[in-house]
């Protein structure tokens, strides 16, 4: 199983992922030095991503937190997201997703 | 006398650069072996990242508590270590880092602090904290003229067209205190709900009403100007075209994030923004220099509370070779030791 990332500089990386885990740890241990600073407790906004709109759906809304924790990100849109709040599992398979300013 | 020492100069037995908590609980490990310490904080306040990022998130796996908060952790370090009568310098960045002709090191912090000591531990964590700056190309040249992410002196905002942006605490707090002095302020914010005490948010909702506050629900994207001289900023709202909003001084409140910073230009190797230390020791590849916390690298290494707990007591057993070179180490339990008990003021003679 694997997700699609794609960084600050619009290069794709093709991610394994595995059940379970949230994609701020998948795309840590992808190789790509995400910030994820609070250590993945939802108490800084250094994760910010933004989730592919086709994948919107396949994933639970934020939390009032998570949306509370993106007023400290930056160029938050409606794909917004913390990447330490969603977590992976086999519907997610192939997922695409991208960093967004600040999470690195 | 040595023309570099003022008579500010603070003399003590260990530096701290960073009062988290494994800063904290190097107090103590070095306290019962009877070495004085200083720490130096870039908050205002004592607990690093507990404190500033996750002070009501609680915390399991700390040895013998089974929960406590990330506040309650710092207050506990703090009560633990109160025997050894730390002294705090807060609010001020360790800035530079140099020997002394006597070989002690001399730590100076950006508002003037000067101590000086024959070891110093960096428990910086992270790094420091510092304002989250906006990712808009050219920002820099704004800032500290007409772009700010703090208030230093509330005079400088007197009279401005003030735009402050952000919508927690410290946005709404100095919206509340700034907005009589100002000629006009707008606040811009992402979305139309307020992360801050409610009565700040009562407050700002009233003042908006009575039109002494825009409300501007967009996201920054841009800034237009010259010379560092603010003209306006671009405004982008959900669905509509970026429009310019015409102002001339920008108060940004992000939040925080932890940045190394002057910690880098200490003369101590780093790798990937960590220092390599030696696992019996904890010392640096510069000697009297130490690294405990998530600041430090090794093989194995956790990022883990109760790992800088067990790095900062054997720090302790090698720093107290620099700082009493003439004295015997000896190993101890606080349990049986009158001596350790003494230091701790829990002996028989203090119960008394």
């Amino acid at each position: 199983m694997h997700i699609i990332c794609t960084d600050l500089d619009g290069k794709e990386h093709k991610l394994e992922a595995t059940d379970e885990w949230t994609l701020m740890e998948i795309i840590r241990e992808g190789g790509i030095p995400i910030l994820g600073q609070c250590g993945g407790s939802c108490a800084c906004a250094t994760c910010h991503i933004y989730v592919d709109p086709a994948w919107k759906s396949k994933i639970p809304e934020p939390s009032e937190e998570e949306i509370g924790m993106l007023d400290g990100a930056f160029e938050v849109n409606e794909n917004s997201r913390l990447a330490c709040q969603i977590f992976f599992n086999k519907d997610l398979d192939g997922m695409r997703i991208a960093l967004a300013p600040g999470s690195i | 006398m040595n023309e570099n020492k003022t008579q500010n100069t603070i003399l003590t037995d260990v530096i701290i650069v960073g009062a988290g908590p494994i800063g904290l609980f190097a107090v103590f490990e070095l306290g019962l072996y009877d070495m004085k310490c200083h720490l130096v904080d870039i908050l205002d306040r004592a607990g690093g990242q507990c404190a500033e990022l996750y002070p009501e998130k609680p915390i399991y796996d700390i040895p013998g508590i089974p929960m406590c908060t990330g506040a309650e952790l710092i207050e506990r370090l703090m009560e633990q270590i109160k025997p050894f009568n730390p002294v705090f310098h807060l609010n001020q960045m360790a800035e530079t880092l140099e020997k002394t002709p006597e070989g002690k090191w001399r730590l100076k912090t950006d508002v003037g602090t000067v101590l000086e000591a024959p070891v110093v531990v960096i428990a910086a964590g992270g790094g420091s904290f510092v304002p989250k700056k906006p990712p808009i190309k050219g920002i820099e040249a704004y800032e500290g003229q007409s772009v700010f992410y703090t208030v230093r002196q509330k005079e400088t905002f007197r009279g401005k067209n003030l735009v402050i942006a952000g919508g927690g605490d410290s946005a709404l707090d100095w919206a509340l205190n700034l907005q009589p002095i100002v000629k006009n302020m707008t606040v811009v914010h992402r979305r139309s709900e307020f992360r801050a005490a409610p009565d700040s948010v009562n407050k700002l909702k009233a003042l908006i009403a009575e039109g002494k506050i825009d409300l501007k629900i967009a996201n920054i994207t841009g800034l237009n100007g010259a010379d560092g001289r603010l003209d306006s900023l671009m405004l982008q709202e959900e669905g509509k075209d970026a429009y310019p909003l015409p102002c001339d001084t920008l108060l940004a409140f992000y939040g925080l994030t932890m940045k190394l910073g002057p910690v880098a230009g200490f003369g101590i190797p780093f790798e990937n923004e960590l220092i390599p230390v030696d696992t019996a020791t904890f010392e640096t590849p510069v000697p009297t220099i130490f690294a405990i916390g998530d600041i430090n690298t090794y093989p194995g290494k956790m990022k883990l509370i109760l790992s800088g707990f067990h790095e900062a007591a054997l720090m302790a057993k090698k720093a107290f070779t620099y700082v009493f070179p003439d004295r015997r180490y000896r190993f101890q339990y606080t349990t049986s030791s009158s001596n350790l008990q003494t230091r701790l003021g829990v002996s028989d003679k203090d119960k008394a």
